[in-house]
């Protein structure tokens, strides 16, 4: 859909995903990379842990459908070829700290009078402008600003982040939304223009409903409760923490428990299929599903509803439990891993896995598909990641230079 | 520069809950005349959750306009319009916004729509070049279409309730409905490719977002990891292979805490500089990353033993001063008062008939130079029935008001 876009890409590691969305939908990326590679292919996981910055599996993931170029920006000579293709192109991606760009005479203002209308997509922890500006953004911290540290975790324990560091990513993918409203903009007015995305500010939108809510109303500050994130007003107007997650006999299963007239039907259907396992079920023998809420319980109750569900499904697996969800139109899913969802049965139904080849290691790899399935032709991933410089023929050709001068820049370490 | 983005881009939002909304945001914050369809005989389940702005009146029920989670996830513009598909009446007013339109955004179980006769087949005939956006929890195919799709409950299949943890303990949900807000950014994506091949090709398209498969392209790397090298993800609470110190260290204060990554040496030694070269940082343990994160455990104890003696904004300006990555770990109320957030006027204030003046309305996470999102108070139900009828579709007063009398703008 998007195939009349030509992107270049010169982001770091936590906004690798915001090009490969946009490639998802059909446009050339071209990922711009330092000449001997990205710094980023060194650092693992890689594949059948061979540190080898070809075999990275990040780079793999978030890479793949785009083509690559080496050009070192920083040489007069680089900058004098990278101005070349941006006079060709659409879109700048980058995720340099605020004002490196500038300095190299490469910022927006430099490029749109090369091209008025390139659009330049700034992907940062805290934005281009602002105190904040110069800040370090690794990604534990972005996220501690951000809001969604805080609330993770145990109240006996410090606060947690995330052992898969994707916080960026959240920036980064409302990088490729900004990208796409610039460029329905610049259909309008023919002109380009800067777009400026801060992980923090997509972080705050994540806790705006469950943080900044009670803050805004009641001055209320939610602390960590473990699993407990859901939070419901009991009979003595008290707050009581619903577990999220549930232990299973083979690990973790979600339950979204909604006690309200619509879900009555699946409550009482769900009670029976308790009991057949044996578990007594006490008070909830007689309880009115179709016309009480917790706003009728009393703490006692809530707790021994808890203790009822937590005995259900401490009996059974996750792959039980997804059955009887399906079956039962339970509001229940399997905490899945990685083994878990390679099996999934709804996705196997759809065809969402892609195959992608890796000649130069004899593989074939499964990825996840399309995030959207569409009538216009097939959105996701079609072809793996680059290999370093792998497009620098294509490309520097395209622009005009001739097989000796690249091997000139070649030799001067300039690609 | 003229115009926005999305001007005269026109769309019907007919969706429950956060993805679909949170999707169309981006293109009504940015021009796209929106909009929404519902009707409060059967209301959108998120006007129903708590927590509710308090009534001044007692005894005035709460009613459909008072939920922090419904107006705080509709902040940019639309209009509301009430139609009841109960009645044959509203479902022709409906096909004759679908021929208006050219977005339908649409997020119910899969079968509501179809039940109705308004899948894509359907409002092709009214519109051929209608753009319709289905989203739900698992897709429009599979055993799984009609499952109402929770973003508690995606969070846990799309894996992401497995990253965050304890080695000891079991893991804990990154947040409540983490894929609600992850997976929209590919609908809202789709959508704008999708217009933008329209304006190229004349041609509309039909688009199925799921969840479940938006929310797994975030997690490819654990997912090849697996696959090659039979590896899943091991919980480390706040810990790093690559560098140390990393973690949540306890400040000075009731519950404060901030955020240190140091994430090379160079970073190590302004880090040591920053906190006065006490002796300890000259141990050998400490002198590359490797050893620290080997010596984590004592390294860590030692950075807190410093960081408790401050406030966590004070940690967080004297190592970034440095520059060293460090924040304050922010609760609600840091984050209202975040200097960085407020700089980019990220809580709007706005006055609501029902909720009162309230600060807590965001512009998209997007700041584009030439052109500002525009935020508004969240629409209530039917609050535009008869601008909407009158002057878009043209109706005539006296037949909104025999509509009325049937019900179909209940």
């Amino acid at each position: 859909m998007l195939s009349c876009y030509r992107i270049l890409d010169l982001t770091g590691e936590k906004a690798f995903i915001c090009g490969r969305a946009l490639s998802d939908f059909g446009a050339e990326v071209i990922k711009i990379e330092k000449p001997g590679g990205d710094p980023a292919r060194f650092r693992g996981p890689f594949y059948k842990d061979v540190p080898d910055p070809e075999r990275n599996l990040t780079w793999f993931a978030f890479n793949a459908n785009k083509k690559s170029i080496t050009l070192d920006i920083e040489s007069d000579k680089g900058k004098e070829i990278f101005k070349k293709l941006v006079g060709k192109a659409d879109v700048v991606l980058e995720s340099f700290l605020p004002g490196y760009l500038d300095g190299l005479g490469l910022g927006y203002s430099d490029l749109s009078k090369i091209n008025p209308g390139i659009i330049m997509t700034s992907i940062t922890g805290f934005g281009q402008q602002g105190p904040y500006r110069n800040y370090k953004d690794p990604d534990i911290v972005v996220r501690a600003l951000g809001g969604l540290v805080y609330t993770a975790g145990y109240d006996d324990r410090p606060p947690l982040t995330v052992t898969y560091r994707h916080t960026h990513a959240l920036g980064a993918m409302n990088g490729a939304v900004g990208t796409m409203i610039a460029l329905s903009h610049r259909a309008l007015t023919g002109l380009g223009q800067h777009v400026d995305c801060a992980t923090q500010q997509a972080l705050d939108i994540v806790c705006s409903a469950e943080i900044e809510g009670p803050y805004a109303l009641f001055g209320q500050v939610p602390t960590r409760h473990g699993r407990a994130r859901a939070t419901v007003t009991l009979a003595d107007g008290s707050t009581f923490y619903n577990p999220l997650l549930w232990e299973c006999r083979d690990g973790y299963v979600a339950l979204n428990l909604l006690l309200n007239p619509t879900a009555a039907r699946n409550n009482l259907s769900m009670m029976a299929f308790i009991k057949k396992d044996g578990i007594d079920i006490g008070t909830f023998e007689t309880w009115p599903w179709e016309s009480k809420g917790w706003e009728n319980m009393s703490r006692p109750q809530a707790e021994e509803l808890m203790l009822v569900l937590g005995k259900f499904f401490k009996n059974h697996r996750k792959d039980e439990l997804l059955k009887l969800a399906t079956e039962n139109r339970f509001q229940l899913g399997p905490c899945n891993n990685a083994e878990d969802i390679l099996k999934y049965p709804q996705l196997e139904a759809r065809g969402f896995w892609k195959e992608i080849e890796h000649p130069e290691l004899g593989a074939t790899l499964k990825y996840p598909g399309g995030a959207v399935v569409t009538t216009q032709g097939y959105v996701g991933v079609k072809r793996r990641a680059p290999l370093i410089g792998e497009h620098n023929g294509e490309i520097f050709t395209g622009i005009g230079l001739t097989g000796e001068e690249i091997a000139t820049l070649r030799k001067q370490k300039v690609i | 520069m003229n115009g926005k983005p999305f001007e005269g881009v026109k769309i019907i939002q007919l969706c429950w809950a956060g993805v679909g909304v949170y999707t169309l945001n981006y293109l009504s914050h940015f021009g796209a005349t929106t909009i929404r369809v519902e009707t409060a005989t059967r209301p959108d389940p998120v006007r129903l959750f708590a927590p509710f702005a308090p009534t001044s009146r007692e005894g005035e029920p709460v009613g459909l306009e008072r939920s922090a989670f419904f107006s705080i996830t509709h902040t940019a513009p639309e209009y509301g319009v009430s139609l009841n598909f109960k009645h044959p009446g509203a479902l022709d007013i409906f096909k004759r916004l679908v021929a208006w339109a050219d977005v339908v955004g649409e997020g119910f179980p899969t079968g509501v729509m179809d039940k109705l006769g308004l899948d894509y087949e359907g409002l092709k005939k009214v519109n051929p070049q209608i753009i319709m956006m289905r989203t739900c929890g698992y897709g429009h195919t599979g055993p799984m279409a009609d499952q109402p799709g929770f973003g508690s409950i995606l969070t846990a299949v799309t894996m992401m309730d497995t990253i965050v943890g304890w080695p000891d303990r079991p893991p804990v949900p990154p947040s409540t409905y983490y894929t609600d807000q992850l997976s929209p950014m590919y609908a809202s994506l789709a959508i704008m490719a999708a217009l933008d091949y329209r304006r190229r090709t004349g041609q509309g398209q039909y688009i199925d977002h799921a969840q479940i498969e938006a929310g797994l392209n975030y997690m490819t790397p654990l997912i090849l990891d697996y696959q090659v090298n039979h590896r899943e993800l091991v919980l480390k609470g706040n810990r790093s292979d690559h560098a140390a110190p990393h973690g949540i260290y306890r400040c000075k204060g009731e519950d404060r805490w901030v955020a240190i990554a140091v994430m090379s040496d160079g970073e190590w030694r302004s880090f040591v500089k920053a906190i006065g070269s006490p002796p300890w940082t000259r141990s050998r343990k400490y002198a590359t990353a490797t050893s620290r994160v080997r010596y984590g455990d004592e390294l860590d104890r030692l950075v807190e033993a410093w960081t408790v003696n401050f406030p966590p904004e004070a940690v967080q300006e004297i190592l970034q001063e440095a520059g060293v990555g460090a924040g304050v770990v922010a609760n609600a109320r840091d984050i209202d008062e975040d200097p960085q957030l407020n700089y980019y006027n990220f809580y709007r204030e706005m006055d609501h008939p029902y909720m009162g003046k309230l600060r807590y309305y965001h512009p998209a996470p997007i700041k584009l130079s030439a052109v500002d999102a525009a935020v508004q108070r969240p629409v209530m139900v039917g609050e535009h029935t008869d601008y909407i009828c009158k002057e878009i579709l043209g109706m005539p007063g006296e037949e909104i008001e025999r509509l009325r009398q049937q019900g179909v703008f209940e």
